[in-house]
């Protein structure tokens, strides 16, 4: 593997992120004071407590981990979506590198983006609600490897795409709702059980919840369940990407 | 002379089933300059992506430097330059960071100075904090030269550098691609400027349908398949060619003012001598006479003809 190689594609790619700091920092933070003016202010009056947490508190993991997910996940397709529009994958095709330097710099530059919009957004919070954070350790893991799925999901999503409908198709059809439905603004205990076995086929439900149980000790799952499937997921999309990389799958003529 | 880049029984077919290569065998030798020449469709691009790994070949071996381009592609590609043929740039980026990208990606380590030379030979220099998208067509072009040369390759490919390009800026592209030869980079473009192949190739190749016709040295090529035409102004009108002349396949033009013989260069005799004592015994008076060389154009439409007939 070619270090170089990442390492150019990697600060070609956050550079683009920094030149429009502003905007990236701007957004996430006036989105998330949004929330908490919303769900906080005018729906968590009267919610008063959502298991012994205040509700504004109670959304935070969620309200980061709906943002971490979109973040990285729009990030990782258009990056890698954007060379094949404008036609310079022709650069990354015929230069000495394999596909997994390409994965590494398109990847970990946006799994790097949506952490650090993470952190914006947790430190945004903290001047709203006391919030605590029980597990550190547990929390880093999670953000981290949430921050790595997603971009590797998105990755595939951009790889897959031939325009710009099908590049935000998925994340529009199928993340956004799942991870709306995934218990970001509610525990999944306050559902009628019908609801709440249908939601245990959400796997957005067992990042969110083991997330916030690295905050406040809760959770709607097992921890275990919820390394599981992050775990899983990622290993999930490591495979696919594996087979893009063997194939060259929508990519080598 | 060695050869740098080998193609050996190269076919290529496109998902679509089309067969854009029908067994190419090319060898590409060290230090030259190579023009391919060929009609739109011909497969000149297919070939020089397959060669630099934007596409592969459904059969047959390349390899770049002695390394197969498949099972040892790394070593392969960093040899390689490619200025593609249609300009493909991020929009926003800004030509100096543009230009540094190419080199990471090839692994080479950040050298500003190399950039800077390479700037500057481009007459990019001044621009080199400009956005692509406010530069000119002909500059985006040298953009995609100058990302090319960035991390010094030993073989460079340049798919139709000049199309849309003017006079002037040609110019320098073909100063910057003989300097580039003297520094011992192998060079290989395509170009429908067939003049072009005749000023600076060492070498042509003539590619059609997926075939490459011929691989020649350019002199040998024209004195070989070269034709002169010899045109005999008369002084007074001719009805038609002496009978004693009929075998020399004369043509009248002009309404009979002007004979045009068409003859080879390479051919043991050139039979003008016979043919002007011939005209003279027939009482026939010359005017002037002038002779002109057919060009690599008409070498190369002849050739592309003849494959299609
Ligand atoms: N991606 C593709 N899928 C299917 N067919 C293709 C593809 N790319 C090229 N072809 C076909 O392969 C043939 C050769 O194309 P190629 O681009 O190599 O020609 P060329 O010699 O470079 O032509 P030009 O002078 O117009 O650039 C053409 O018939 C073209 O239609
Ligand atoms: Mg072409």
């Amino acid at each position: 593997m070619s270090l170089r190689a990442v390492n150019a594609i990697y600060t070609y790619e956050m550079r683009r992120f920094f030149r429009t700091m502003a905007q990236s920092f701007i957004s996430p933070v006036i989105s998330t004071s949004l929330y908490f003016v919303v769900f906080g202010g005018a729906i968590g009056s009267r919610i008063d407590q959502v298991e012994g947490v205040s509700y504004g508190a109670f959304i935070v993991p969620g309200l980061v981990m709906l943002t971490v997910m979109t973040q990285a996940l729009s990030n990782a397709s258009f990056g890698i979506y954007f060379p094949k529009f404008m036609g310079t994958m022709y650069e990354l095709l015929s230069a000495p590198i394999s596909f997994l330097e390409i994965v590494a710099g398109y990847v970990g530059a946006a799994a790097t983006k949506a952490l650090f919009i993470g952190v914006v957004i947790m430190v945004t919070a903290s001047f709203f609600v006391e919030m605590q954070i029980a597990h550190p350790l547990a929390m880093v893991a999670f953000l981290l490897l949430t921050c790595l799925s997603f971009a590797l999901f998105g990755f595939i999503i951009g790889i897959w795409a031939d325009n710009f409908e099908q590049l935000q198709l998925i994340p529009l059809l199928v993340v956004t709702p799942l991870v709306f439905l995934g218990g970001s603004f509610y525990s999944i205990s306050m559902l009628p059980p019908f609801w709440q076995t249908v939601t245990l086929f959400n796997p957005v439900v067992y990042l969110i919840s083991g997330f916030r149980w690295s905050f406040y000790g809760q959770a709607d799952v097992p921890i275990a369940v919820s390394l599981l499937a992050i775990a899983g997921f990622t290993a999930l999309c490591l495979l696919v990407i594996w087979w893009i990389f063997r194939t060259g799958w929508r990519i080598r003529q | 002379m060695p050869s740098i880049v080998s193609v050996r029984g190269v076919r290529k077919s496109y998902d679509t089933g089309f067969e854009a290569l029908k067994g190419v065998d090319l060898e590409i030798e060290d230090g030259e300059i190579l023009a391919l020449l060929g009609p739109n469709g011909a497969g000149k691009t297919t070939l020089i992506s397959t060669i630099c790994g934007i596409s592969q070949q459904t059969e047959g071996t390349i390899t770049v430097g002695g390394h197969d381009t498949l099972k040892d592609f790394r070593a392969a590609r960093s040899l390689i330059g490619l200025v593609p043929q249609e300009i493909a740039l991020e929009p926003f980026e800004r030509v100096e960071n543009a230009v540094r990208l190419t080199r990471g990606l090839f692994g080479k380590r950040r050298d500003d100075a190399v950039i800077e030379k390479i700037l500057r030979q481009l007459s990019l220099w001044d621009k080199r904090d400009s956005k692509i998208n406010e530069l000119s067509g002909g500059m985006k072009r040298r953009v995609l030269i100058a990302k090319a040369l960035s991390h010094e390759p030993r073989v460079l490919f340049l798919d139709e550098p000049t199309a849309g390009v003017d006079v002037e800026l040609r110019q320098d592209m073909w100063n910057v691609v003989r300097q580039l030869r003297a520094d011992g980079v192998t060079i290989i473009l395509t170009t429908h400027y067939i003049e072009e192949a005749e000023a600076i190739a060492d070498r042509v190749g003539v590619i059609s349908a997926g075939r490459i016709l011929l691989v020649e040295d350019k002199d040998a090529l024209m004195r070989r398949m070269g034709q002169k035409v010899l045109r005999i102004e008369l002084d007074s009108p001719l009805g038609a060619v002496p009978e004693a002349l009929a075998d020399y396949d004369l043509q009248i033009e002009d309404e009979g003012r002007t004979l045009l013989y068409t003859y080879h260069t390479a051919a043991p005799r050139s039979g003008i001598g016979r043919l002007i004592t011939g005209l003279t015994q027939a009482g026939v008076a010359l005017a002037d006479v002038s002779t002109a060389q057919s060009s690599l154009e008409d070498i190369f439409v002849d050739l592309v003809k003849e494959n299609a007939a």
